[in-house]
């Protein structure tokens, strides 16, 4: 079995209440940080230890916190990215439904590392049943001292709350997230200032996953040298997986970081293989934002290697033959999958949330969907693949943030892999599934 | 503080530290200049949206000297000493520049017969110059109807670009902002919550900073094509604003009266609503003379001039 960090006592019943979580050595992390370790100590053993931001950039989290602008005489705040919005990942929820005391003794943890003094975790609006789990754990973590004025006796105060979104997937990027949590239109802003320096009403202020949040008791518990022992390369510790699609057991994982693609698919431990025993087609690794990859390439890269589940190795071969672990979706599709009715979908997702502040991706997205609607519906013609790729081209790199990027990559990287799918709708003015 | 060198297009000049990109090729001037449709100087803030002024920045400083990997928006990019750009030498940045303005005139109607905007549209500028010349769209365009959002002031959102430059201006210049963009994406729109809710001393110079036909003078609405008016610069004594105005008139009849605007399309300074909307009579004001037209502008058909020495040297770098 493989080491489990998040996911361990997921299933023990009464998890989200602070006795049980208590009973199972839980804020032993806060107690040993605010007795015996400096706020900077904190920020080196996350250094140390190697973990990568699960948000699906996996920037490397101990260097970010070292970005915090400690000139400033502004207070300085730390907030949960709790947006997850992105099609096929469904890992946070996990956790905040489940486990909610786990994330609130990662926020104190990281909120004294910084030196916050105030924290929010700002939650998608359409998981208001999770908001409630975790108020009423935080309304527990104030009764029994852990958060709130001097915690444990240390000296250290802290307030922590918890501030629904409206159900919007662009609040997910972290300077919209900020618009958003400060009662405004949430557009992201444009960088430079990052909000490590401008960031929540103008200060310093550090945003981090759920998940990432989640991994830093543990390391503080059991230091950053157990944890950077488990993973390969650069991918350090463990990851959640959410995995959805035409598999025999759907659902959130936790793998060490290194296994092998070909293991996770078709072990009973994770995913169970495909469903009736159909042919694999197609995986989407990392999230719908993240490049689409064939069979062979999901499993083998093209010097032959097994596909590994880590950053490195799933983006081996850049966007020609690689993708990207991203925040940890894995949509995987058989045989009977169309590629075009499934780009179709992505493309409506990404048209129907776009903010809509940089014209590329306004228009661009909506632009795409059009496109591949009548592609799907048997009225395409040739030139219209070409033209995908060339919308796609410009509003790739030319957006203020990444949701451009993240419309333009699936359609890309579907017609690199599946172009003859795409011709054979307009061959036959009809989608041949 | 020493001063920043820089060379775009392999023109050298030196800035101050702070200075953008597009501000450093305006210093320069001339087909330097990146196109700005979401910019404006006098609007804190402003740009970063159209990405009509992405520039290829092929060494970003003397000290770190490799290129920046993604265009940049010009009017929202710093200056570091030692740095290269590249705009109209650069094909990505023709290329890329193309596809935006494509891009910008995808859901636009295309009515500028029908549009008071047309002739000192800077969409229209920007499609002269950078725009395909056949389109690669059939699509069905979003439709708005045309709506009051004040009793001056006419909506037509069809036309709106989205620069939230009318937005800057009603909540830096005006006492409260009542408008603002609903919705997202492509299908999100300026609106008030309730028609007719501008009402503001300052509100016209929303319809003085719109780039496009989006916001227009209803007082003006389909009297006459700019080009057949003729542009006086004026002013008055006003209590509310610098009262330096424009008069476009016909024959003795004030058609309408706007800002002065400089070479960007900026207005160099703001006007109140007395000055823009109530005072249409030649005696209210006192007439300095013809205003100064740009040659490639229609406006200046028919309106000869002679032109001074210098800005003849200018237009020909153009
Ligand atoms: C369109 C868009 C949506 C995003 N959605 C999320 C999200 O739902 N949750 C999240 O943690 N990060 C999301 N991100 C990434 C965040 O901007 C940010 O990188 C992340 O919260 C940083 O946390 P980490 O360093 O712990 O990964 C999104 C980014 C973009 C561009
Ligand atoms: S890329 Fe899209 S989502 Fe991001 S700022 Fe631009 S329009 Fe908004
Ligand atoms: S109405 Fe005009 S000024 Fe306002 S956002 Fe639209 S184009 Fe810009
Ligand atoms: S003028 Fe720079 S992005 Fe619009």
């Amino acid at each position: 079995m493989a080491k489990k960090i998040l996911l361990d006592n997921i299933d023990v019943p009464g998890l989200a209440s602070f006795e049980v979580y208590k009973q199972l050595g839980g804020y032993s992390a806060v107690e040993k940080a605010l007795k015996n370790l400096s706020p900077d100590q904190v920020t080196g053993e996350v250094t140390k230890s190697g973990l990568r931001g699960r948000g699906g950039a996996g920037f490397p989290t101990g260097m970010k916190w070292g970005f915090i602008d400690k000139k400033s005489n502004n207070p300085r705040y730390f907030v949960c990215n709790f947006d997850e919005s992105e099609p096929g990942t469904f890992k946070d929820r996990h956790i905040g439904q489940l486990n909610p005391h786990l994330l609130i003794e990662g926020m104190i943890l990281g909120a004294y590392a910084l030196g916050a003094r105030t924290s929010f975790i700002y939650i998608r609006g359409e998981l208001f049943y999770v908001l409630k789990i975790i108020e009423k754990a935080i309304a527990e973590a104030y009764k029994n001292g852990i958060l709130g004025e001097n915690i444990l006796g240390s000296g250290y105060s802290l307030d922590l709350y918890c501030q629904p979104g409206a159900g919007a997937y662009i609040c997910g990027e972290e300077t919209a997230l900020l618009e958003s949590l400060e009662g405004k239109r949430g557009n992201p802003r444009i960088k430079p200032p990052f909000p490590a320096v401008v960031g929540l009403y103008g200060c310093p202020t550090v945003v981090n996953n759920v998940e990432t949040i989640a991994a830093i008791p543990w390391i503080i518990n059991n230091g950053y040298e157990a944890y950077s022992s488990i993973g390969i390369g650069n991918s350090k510790g463990t990851k959640l997986i959410s995995a959805c699609g035409h598999i025999n057991k759907p659902g959130v994982y936790e793998i060490e970081l290194g296994l092998p693609v070909q293991e996770f698919i078709y072990s009973d431990e994770y995913c169970g293989g495909i469903r009736n025993g159909n042919e694999l087609k197609a995986v989407v690794a990392g999230g719908s934002s993240v490049p689409i990859l064939p069979a062979e390439l999901i499993l083998r890269t093209t010097t032959g290697e097994p596909r590994l589940m880590s950053y490195e190795s799933l983006s081996e071969g850049g966007f020609q033959s690689g993708s990207m672990l991203g925040s940890g979706g894995f949509i995987v599709m058989d045989h009977t999958t169309c590629i075009v009715k499934n780009l179709l979908t992505f493309a409506r997702f990404y048209h129907h949330e776009s903010c809509g502040q940089c014209s590329p991706c306004r228009e661009g997205t909506g632009w795409m969907e059009k496109i591949l609607h009548r592609i799907e519906s048997g009225r395409g013609s040739m030139k219209d693949i070409d033209l995908l790729v060339n919308i796609s081209k410009h509003i790739e790199g030319n957006t203020i943030c990444p949701l451009g990027d993240a419309a333009a990559w699936p359609v890309a990287s579907a017609i690199r892999h599946f172009r003859a799918e795409f011709e054979e709708h307009v061959k036959l003015q009809k989608c041949p599934f | 503080m020493p001063l920043l060198k820089l060379t775009i297009d392999n023109i050298e000049v030196e800035v101050e530290q702070g200075t953008t990109i597009m501000n450093a090729a305006r210093k320069i001037g001339g087909h330097v200049v990146p196109p700005a449709m979401c910019y404006y100087s006098k609007l804190e803030g402003s740009g970063g949206k159209c990405r009509t002024c992405l520039v290829k920045v092929s060494q970003g400083s003397f000290k770190d000297n490799r290129p920046m990997p993604k265009l940049v928006a010009s009017c929202r990019t710093l200056v570091q000493d030692g740095m290269v750009v590249q705009n109209t030498i650069s094909p990505e940045v023709i290329e890329n520049r193309r596809a935006i303005t494509e891009f910008l005139l995808l859901n636009h109607p295309l009515d500028c017969p029908v549009c008071d905007q047309a002739g000192e549209c800077h969409l229209q500028d920007l499609s002269y110059q950078n725009g395909l010349e056949e389109t690669n769209t059939d699509e069905a365009r979003r439709t708005f109807a045309p709506i009051d959002i004040g009793d001056l002031i006419k909506l037509n959102m069809n036309r709106c670009i989205l620069c939230y430059r009318c937005v800057m201006v009603a909540d830096q210049i005006t006492d409260s902002r009542v408008h603002g963009v609903l919705g997202r994406g492509d299908h999100s729109e300026i609106s008030t919550l309730i028609q007719n809710a501008v009402d503001n001393d300052f509100s016209g110079n929303m319809i003085d900073v719109c780039p496009v036909g989006a916001l227009t003078d209803k007082t003006f609405r389909f009297k006459s094509r700019v080009w057949f008016t003729r542009p006086f610069d004026a002013h008055r004594e006003c209590a509310k604003c610098c009262g330096k105005t424009v008069l476009w008139m016909k024959g003795e009849e004030i058609l309408r009266v706007t800002g002065r605007k400089d070479k960007y399309g900026e207005l160099e300074e703001f006007i109140c609503n007395d000055c823009r909307f109530v005072f249409k009579q030649p005696k209210d004001w006192t007439i300095e003379g013809p205003r100064k037209i740009e040659r490639h502008s229609v406006i200046s058909q028919n309106h000869y001039e002679k032109l001074d020495k210098d800005e003849n040297e200018d237009k020909n770098v153009e």
